[in-house]
């Protein structure tokens, strides 16, 4: 039997019967305003990974290769924005300022945006989008595995409904890797390039500051560099498989996480928001 | 609406299993799974309904349309909440709606393969063992292959029959 990546979906009844019983997830702490401005943050991280991604995903509708891919990227799209509007929705309401989901996502500029820089890469050619993807997926089914185990009930059980899809997406960029990196000569070359390309942006999902060290104590959220084993399993596995070679570089590009963006944020949201800057409360 | 003549939620129950999914319409709110709860709150009546995937474009119209049915039935107060946990699985769709969605020509979700059988079904697809079979909802052939993970909605993933040659979607489990 081919090894496989570890991509078993916890069992949801269980946990949920674990956590009616008080077993398993972390014990609920104390809300103080300094942890609470650092939820906001981490929810805020959360939901601009799915918005930016899925934003530059759906780019992709109507151009590509053939029309199960077209659909499949437009299905995973829409899965990153549903899971974007209970991120932010969550944000909003922790932090008590009337901001809506929608708010967050069409009125803050480029500086307040809080997601990785990985998923504002542009998205290159059919198989640099699915190798950002799978190093993306990776990540984020690793990141709500954990989750599901959050002091915090809210967040849990954002998380136990968005690992199902996730675990869909990981499946499918994950075989579209194997199949176009153990491909042609041309596929081959391309996946390996891509792989470099985006590799260089990775780190940044495993670097801590001050606001994932205080939800981390409080039992939250994993700390993001107790998530880097995980993701390397499946990473290491996958590449093995599609004939790549995992690049040597250590260097991190970071900023996205506090605000210090490439400049292709500024494209995306001169796009993302035209309309609400244009026509103020529009709705339909 | 005075207490001693609001309806039952058995009534209600009923009231809400006539009201088709709007994007599969030949089954119900009630054959989806996707109503959690019917209670009265005073003389409020608050429907419970969980989302199938988060970005389903369908959620708002369904609370549309739920909103619609009980006001034309004659509930004046009604409240909808949302509820994620747990979360919507396909295990809760009845067998009744298995059995209207393979009429349909749509392939039901094989029971049992939710969240971890999920992961079996993939081991067993990747070692050449495949056990989990996805009957053609046209012939009934089970010599199937799919064409794509994704199919029409997030929750359909596109299969061919290689007997009867004719595309289908499968609902997929989650």
């Amino acid at each position: 039997m081919p090894s496989l990546p570890d991509m078993t979906t916890p069992n949801v009844d269980a946990l949920a019967a674990e956590r009616a019983a008080g077993q398993g997830a972390a014990a609920p702490v104390e809300m103080t305003p300094d942890l609470q401005a650092a939820l906001v943050e981490f929810l805020l991280r959360m939901g601009d990974n799915t918005l930016i991604l899925g934003h530059r995903v759906s780019e992709w509708c109507g151009h590509s290769p053939v029309l199960e891919e077209d659909i499949a990227l437009a299905n995973t799209a829409l899965d990153l924005i549903g899971q974007t509007q209970l991120w932010l929705g969550l944000a909003g309401e922790i932090e008590g300022q009337e901001r809506t989901a929608d708010n967050l996502a069409y009125l803050r500029d480029a500086a307040q945006f809080r997601n990785v820089l990985l998923v504002e890469r542009p998205n290159g050619d059919f198989g640099n989008t699915l190798m950002r993807q799978f190093l993306f997926d990776a990540w984020h089914h690793v990141m709500l595995t954990a989750l599901q185990r959050s002091s915090d009930p809210r967040v849990a059980e954002i998380a136990a409904k968005a690992i199902k899809e996730v675990a869909y997406h990981l499946e499918r960029s994950a075989d579209l890797v194997i199949r176009l990196g153990d491909g042609t000569e041309e596929s081959h070359k391309r996946m390996q390039a891509s792989l470099e390309d985006n590799w260089s942006y990775t780190g940044e999902l495993f670097v801590a500051d001050d606001s994932d060290v205080a939800v981390a104590e409080a039992g939250i959220a994993p700390a993001p560099d107790s998530l880097r084993a995980g993701w390397d399993a499946v990473v290491n596995d996958v590449l093995e498989q599609a004939t790549l070679k995992r690049p040597e570089g250590t260097y991190v590009h970071q900023g996205g996480k506090r605000g210090i963006h490439t400049e292709h944020l500024g494209y995306i949201l001169a796009d993302m928001q035209f309309l609400q800057r244009a026509y103020p409360g529009a709705t339909w | 609406m005075h207490p001693s003549t609001l309806p039952s939620t058995e009534q209600v129950w009923r009231w809400l299993s006539e009201v088709p999914d709007p994007e599969i319409p030949v089954i119900s709110l009630t054959d989806l799974g996707i109503i959690r709860d019917v209670a009265w709150d005073g003389d409020t009546l608050v429907v419970t309904v969980t989302p199938t995937y988060s970005g389903c474009p369908a959620t708002t119209v369904i609370n549309l349309d739920i909103e619609r049915k009980l006001r034309d039935e004659g509930i004046g107060k009604l409240r909808l909440e949302r509820q994620l946990s747990p979360p919507w699985t396909t295990d809760w769709i009845s067998a009744e709606g298995r059995e209207k969605l393979r009429d349909y020509g749509i392939a039901p979700p094989v029971d049992g393969t939710a969240a971890d059988g999920r992961l079996m079904a993939r081991v067993d697809r990747l070692s050449g063992s495949s056990n989990l079979v996805i009957a053609c909802p046209h012939c009934g052939s089970n010599n199937t292959e799919r064409v794509s993970q994704f199919g029409s909605t997030p929750c359909k993933a596109s299969y061919r029959c290689k007997d009867c040659l004719e595309p289908f979607d499968y609902f997929k489990c989650i």
